[in-house]
C-alpha cells in the first residue's frame, strides 16, 4: 500500500508543509516548462565554450597525432588515461545509487537517482572520448571489436584486461542508459500530458505512449528490480576491469593484487563528491530544497565518509605490502610517492583523499552546505591525482634509471580534459533544461509515509510516544528547509 | 441509449481510491484499468492481474548472452586461432569469465527491457492512449467501461460515496487524440 505509517523516529525525505502530488510535479516542472533562468545561461555559456575547446583539442590531436601530447618513451600513459580512469569512476555513483541502494531500499535514493544516473551516462561518455581521443587515430577503435577481418581472421585477445575493458564500459554505459531511459519515461509521460501543441509530441515521442495503467507498473517495477539486481554486479564488475588494466602489468605500483576493491571503493568515493558538488548546487538554482534535504545531504557524506576510509585502508596496506615484500622496485615506488619529484602529487593524492574526508567524522561539517560542497571539490581533485599517482608516479621512474623521464603536459592536453569538464556539464545542463532532474513518481511514493507533513500529522494525532517525538524534533533541527517554530508550540 | 464510453473515477490520494476499488468489486462493477502517477502496490491483485513473468524472460536472456560470447570465446580463441601464449592452454577459462558476465548482463538488461516495451506497448512514437490527462500527475483514476454496466448513475453514486473528487462521463475512449 502507498500509505504505512513510517517510525517517527525516520527523518523526513521531504519536507515543507503544503506538498501536494501537484507541487510536486510543478516543482520538477519549473524548469523544464519554463524559459531558462540566467543563472543557467551563463553556466550554459561557460559549460559549451569549454566544450569547444574540447572539440578543438581533439582535433588538434586526431590531425597532429598523439605526439601533440607531453608523453614521451617512459610516460606513455600520462592525462588521457588518469582523465578516463577519473570519469569512469565519477560515473559509478548513479548506479550505485539506483541499483545498490534500490536493492538496500533506502528510499532517500528516490529523490537524488534521476540526476545522478543522468551524470553517470555523461561522465562515462566522457570517459568514452578518452579512450577513442588517446588510441590518436580513432578509427582504430574498430579493431578493439571482434570483426571477422583479412588477416586471416585475427581476432581481438580475449585474454587481455583492455578488451574485457571495452566490453565492460560499452556494456556499463548501455545497460545505464536503458535503466535510466526506463526510469524516465513515467516523467516524461507527466510532461507530455501538461504540454500542448509540438512540445506535446516531442514528449508524446519520448515517453513511449506511457499510460500509467496498472500492468504497466507491475511490469515497470519488475523490470526496475531486475535491472538493479544484475547492475549491481555490474558496476562492481565494471571498475574491477578498469583495475585490472594495471594489476595485471608487471609494473611496480600497478601490480597488487587490492587494485579490485580499492578501484571500485574509490570509484563510489568519487561519484559520491561529484554527486554531491552537483546536487547542492542544483538544489538551491531550481529550488528543490523540499525534495533534496539536509538528510540526503548528510547520507552523501557519510558514504563519502566510509568510501573515503576505505581507500585511505588501501592506502595503508599498499605500503605496507610494498615494505613487507621485499621487493626494492616496490618499495622504491612508494618512497617515490613522497619523497621523489612529483611529491606534490603524493601529497594531493594522499591529503585530499584521506585527510579532509576525516572531517566528516563531524556532524557539523556534514550538514554544513558550503563546506560539503568545497570538500565534494576536494575529493574529486584528490581523486584526480590519484590516479595520476598511479599511473605517471609510477611510470616515470621505472626499472633503469637512465629512462627515467619527467611529464609536462602540453597545452593539448589540458585542453582535452578542460574539454572534457566542459562536455560533461553542457550535456548535464541541457538534460536538466529537457528532463525532470527529480524522479517524479517514484517521490511521489514517499508523500504519504517519509514526508514531513504525514509525520507532523502523526505527531498532532497523538499517537506518538513523546520520547521519539523529541528525539524527531531535535533531528529536524539541522535541516535548512523546516520551518523550526511551528514545532516549538507543539 | 446514452453516448458515454467510459466512466472514471479520479480520486487524490491513493488509498481513498484502493477502498473504491473494493466498493466498486463488491457491487460487482467491472474494473477496465486503473491508472495512477505512481506505482501503487495491491491494485495488480486486487484487478486479478497476474505476476509479471519477465522474470523468466530475462533469466532466458541472461543464458542467451553468456553461451553466445562463450561460444564465439571458445570460437576464437581455442578453434580458429589458438595462440601459444607462453605454453599455457588456450582454453583459458578464467580469462573468459568476464566478457562473459558483461554479456550476461547485457542481454539480460535489453532482452527484458525490450519484452517489456513490446508486452506493453511501447514504443518510441505510439499515440499514447490516455484517458485522463491528470492520471500523470495527481489524479488516481479508475476506469470503467460503460457498455454493458448499467444504471450509470449507480456506479457514479458508489464512486461518489467512495470518495473520488471528480467523475467523468467520457464519450470518448481517449482523449489525447486530436
Amino acid at each position: 500500500m502507498a500509505s504505512h505509517n513510517e517510525s517517527i523516529i525516520r527523518e523526513p525525505l521531504i519536507t515543507g508543509n503544503d506538498i501536494t502530488y501537484a507541487k510536486i510535479t510543478n516543482d520538477v516542472l519549473r524548469p523544464v516548462e519554463n524559459m531558462p533562468t540566467k543563472a543557467w545561461w551563463i553556466g550554459f555559456a561557460v559549460a559549451s565554450l569549454a566544450a569547444c575547446l574540447w572539440v578543438f583539442a581533439v582535433s588538434w590531436t586526431f590531425w597532429y597525432g598523439i605526439g601533440s601530447w607531453g608523453l614521451n618513451k617512459t610516460v606513455g600513459w600520462a592525462w588521457d588515461i588518469t582523465g578516463f580512469v577519473w570519469w569512469v569512476g565519477i560515473g559509478h555513483a548513479g548506479t550505485l545509487i539506483s541499483a545498490i541502494l534500490l536493492l538496500f531500499r533506502q528510499n532517500w535514493r528516490n529523490s537524488i537517482n534521476r540526476s545522478a544516473e543522468a551524470m553517470t551516462i555523461f561522465a562515462v561518455i566522457c570517459a568514452a572520448t578518452y579512450i577513442v581521443a588517446h588510441m590518436g587515430r580513432p578509427w582504430m577503435a574498430v579493431y578493439s571489436l571482434p570483426f571477422p577481418n583479412q588477416y586471416g581472421s585475427l581476432w581481438v585477445n580475449f585474454n587481455s584486461p583492455l578488451i574485457w575493458d571495452v566490453f565492460a564500459i560499452s556494456t556499463y554505459f548501455s545497460v545505464s542508459l536503458v535503466f535510466w531511459y526506463t526510469g524516465l519515461l513515467p516523467d516524461m509521460a507527466s510532461i507530455r500530458d501538461r504540454a500542448t501543441g509540438i512540445r506535446r509530441r516531442i514528449y508524446s515521442v519520448l515517453s513511449f505512449g506511457w499510460t500509467g495503467s496498472v500492468k504497466t507498473w507491475q511490469r515497470f517495477e519488475t523490470v526496475s528490480l531486475i535491472l538493479a539486481g544484475i547492475s549491481t554486479p555490474l558496476v562492481l564488475s565494471v571498475h574491477t576491469i578498469v583495475s585490472m588494466d594495471f594489476a595485471t602489468s608487471l609494473e611496480p605500483g600497478w601490480h597488487t593484487t587490492i587494485f579490485p576493491p580499492y578501484f571500485v571503493a574509490g570509484a563510489i568515493f568519487s561519484g559520491f563528491a561529484m554527486v554531491q558538488t552537483l546536487l547542492l548546487v542544483l538544489r538551491k538554482v531550481l529550488g528543490l530544497e523540499n525534495y533534496i534535504t539536509m538528510f540526503h545531504i548528510e547520507s552523501m557524506n557519510k558514504i563519502i565518509l566510509v568510501t573515503g576510509s576505505i581507500v585511505g585502508v588501501a592506502y595503508l596496506t599498499e605500503f605496507f605490502i610494498a615494505y613487507y615484500s621485499g621487493g626494492e622496485y616496490e618499495q622504491y615506488t612508494f618512497l617515490n610517492r613522497f619523497v621523489g619529484p612529483y611529491w606534490w602529487a603524493g601529497c594531493m593524492m594522499y591529503g585530499c583523499n584521506v585527510l579532509m574526508t576525516q572531517m566528516m567524522w563531524f556532524k557539523k561539517v556534514r550538514t554544513n552546505i558550503p563546506i560539503s560542497w568545497v570538500l565534494s571539490i576536494v575529493v574529486n581533485i584528490g581523486m584526480w591525482f590519484e590516479r595520476f599517482v598511479i599511473i605517471v608516479v609510477s611510470l616515470h621512474r621505472d626499472f633503469i634509471p637512465s629512462s627515467w623521464a619527467m611529464f609536462y603536459p602540453t597545452w593539448v592536453d589540458m585542453s582535452v580534459f578542460i574539454g572534457s569538464i566542459g562536455v560533461f556539464f553542457t550535456l548535464f545542463l541541457l538534460f536538466i533544461r529537457v528532463a525532470p532532474s527529480i524522479a517524479m513518481a517514484e517521490v511521489k511514493l514517499l508523500l504519504k509515509s517519509s514526508s514531513e507533513q504525514a509525520k507532523k500529522k502523526l505527531m498532532d494525532d497523538g499517537h506518538v510516544d513523546p520520547s521519539h517525538a523529541e528525539f524527531y524534533k531535535e533531528s529536524l533541527t539541522k535541516f535548512d528547509s523546516v520551518e523550526l517554530s511551528q514545532y516549538e508550540k507543539a | 441509449m446514452s453516448s458515454t464510453k467510459f466512466i472514471l473515477g479520479l480520486f487524490d490520494d491513493p488509498d481513498v481510491m484502493m477502498h473504491g476499488i473494493d466498493k466498486l468489486q463488491k457491487n460487482s462493477v467491472p474494473i477496465y484499468d486503473v491508472y495512477t502517477p505512481m506505482p501503487i502496490h495491491g491494485i495488480d491483485d486486487k484487478l486479478g492481474i497476474k505476476p509479471s513473468r519477465l522474470g523468466f524472460a530475462a533469466f532466458m536472456f541472461g543464458c542467451l548472452g553468456g553461451t553466445t560470447i562463450f561460444c564465439l570465446v571458445y570460437y576464437f580463441l581455442v578453434h580458429d586461432w589458438p595462440m601459444n601464449i607462453g605454453g599455457k592452454p588456450a582454453f583459458a577459462v578464467p580469462d573468459f569469465i568476464p566478457v562473459t558476465f558483461e554479456w550476461t548482463v547485457l542481454f539480460t538488461a535489453f532482452g527484458m527491457t525490450i519484452t517489456f516495451f513490446f508486452a506493453t506497448h511501447l514504443f518510441p512514437g505510439r499515440a499514447p492512449r490516455v484517458m485522463d490527462f491528470r492520471a500523470t500527475d495527481d489524479r488516481f483514476v479508475i476506469a470503467i467501461d460503460a457498455k454493458g454496466n448499467i444504471p450509470h448513475e449507480d456506479i457514479t453514486n458508489i464512486l461518489k460515496e467512495a470518495g473520488a473528487v471528480e467523475i467523468k462521463h467520457n464519450d470518448r475512449k481517449y482523449v489525447s487524440y486530436e
